[in-house]
């Protein structure tokens, strides 16, 4: 997973297809990408994918979790409509900033 | 001009490889009834959910078959996917929104996806003999 750190902000750039079976190494790697920065702020960004299914969500919901016992903030970040439609249903927008070209909606 | 009528079977293992196989292969199979993107990725996601829950729930501790048989009859999609797993004890309670048996890792949203993604969604199962998904999806005609 690319990756751009600034200061305490990790900037993920989530891409390709999100489901199932990419799941595992991508929740594997932003466990270890938090555990070592230990961020304040972490934002996906997420112009580059193709597909997502509810997987997404547990990813989302996996970094909620650490990013709450860091009492860090998870921002979503350029999410293209199909995964906002996934999002939207989760009712995600109560836990995390969503943004669009970098101004919140 | 007589209407489209014609039919897909697909016989592949619970790999999680195979998930992004599935949802490609039914969303080139749907293709001909031109639908929006829109349209295309519902039916995409909602295959994922499906073909993903025979793979972690209906083989928890193995490689069983799935099964998927897509028919086209006018601008009805009808997409059957057919595991010979676990089953499911309580359909009801698996469909309700956040109800899943597969801890952290899952957030037991994929019948709610499915279910709003699509026009219709069947869900029949007997425990120790496998589960039926069946989701059906009217593609709108944009001419
Ligand atoms: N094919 C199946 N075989 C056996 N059990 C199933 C099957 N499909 C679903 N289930 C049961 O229904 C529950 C709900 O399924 P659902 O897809 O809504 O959520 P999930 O798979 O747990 O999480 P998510 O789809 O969000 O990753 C599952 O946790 C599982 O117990
Ligand atoms: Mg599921």
């Amino acid at each position: 997973m690319e990756y751009k750190i600034d200061e305490r902000t990790i900037t993920l750039m989530i891409s390709g297809e999100l489901d199932h079976h990419t799941l595992r190494d991508t929740s594997r790697e932003l466990g270890q990408i938090i555990d070592i920065y230990l961020p304040k702020k972490l934002i996906f960004d997420m112009r580059a994918v193709r597909f997502m299914d509810s997987s997404g969500i547990a990813l989302i919901i996996k970094a909620i979790r650490r990013m709450t016992e860091l009492s860090g903030e998870v921002v979503l970040r350029n999410v293209p409509p199909s995964p906002m439609k996934i999002f939207a249903m989760a009712g995600i927008s109560r836990y995390v900033t969503v943004e669009e070209g970098g101004k919140a909606v | 001009m007589s209407k489209p009528c014609d039919k897909l079977k697909l016989e592949f293992e619970s790999k999680s490889v195979n998930e992004s196989f599935a949802r490609a292969a039914v969303g080139a199979f749907a293709a001909r009834l031109d639908p929006s993107l829109e349209e295309l990725n519902d039916i995409k996601t909602s295959v994922s959910e499906a073909v993903t829950n025979c793979i972690v729930h209906a083989y928890p501790n193995g490689i069983g078959p799935i099964y998927i048989t897509v028919k086209i009859s006018g601008n009805i999609l009808d997409i059957r996917i057919k595991d010979c797993g676990r089953g499911i004890e309580n359909v009801e309670q698996a469909r309700e929104p956040m109800f899943t048996t597969g801890g952290e890792e899952r957030s037991g949203m994929g019948f709610t996806v499915m279910e709003s993604f699509c026009d219709g969604l069947k869900v029949k199962s007997k425990p120790g003999v496998g589960t039926t998904v069946t989701l059906t999806k009217r593609i709108k005609s944009r001419r």
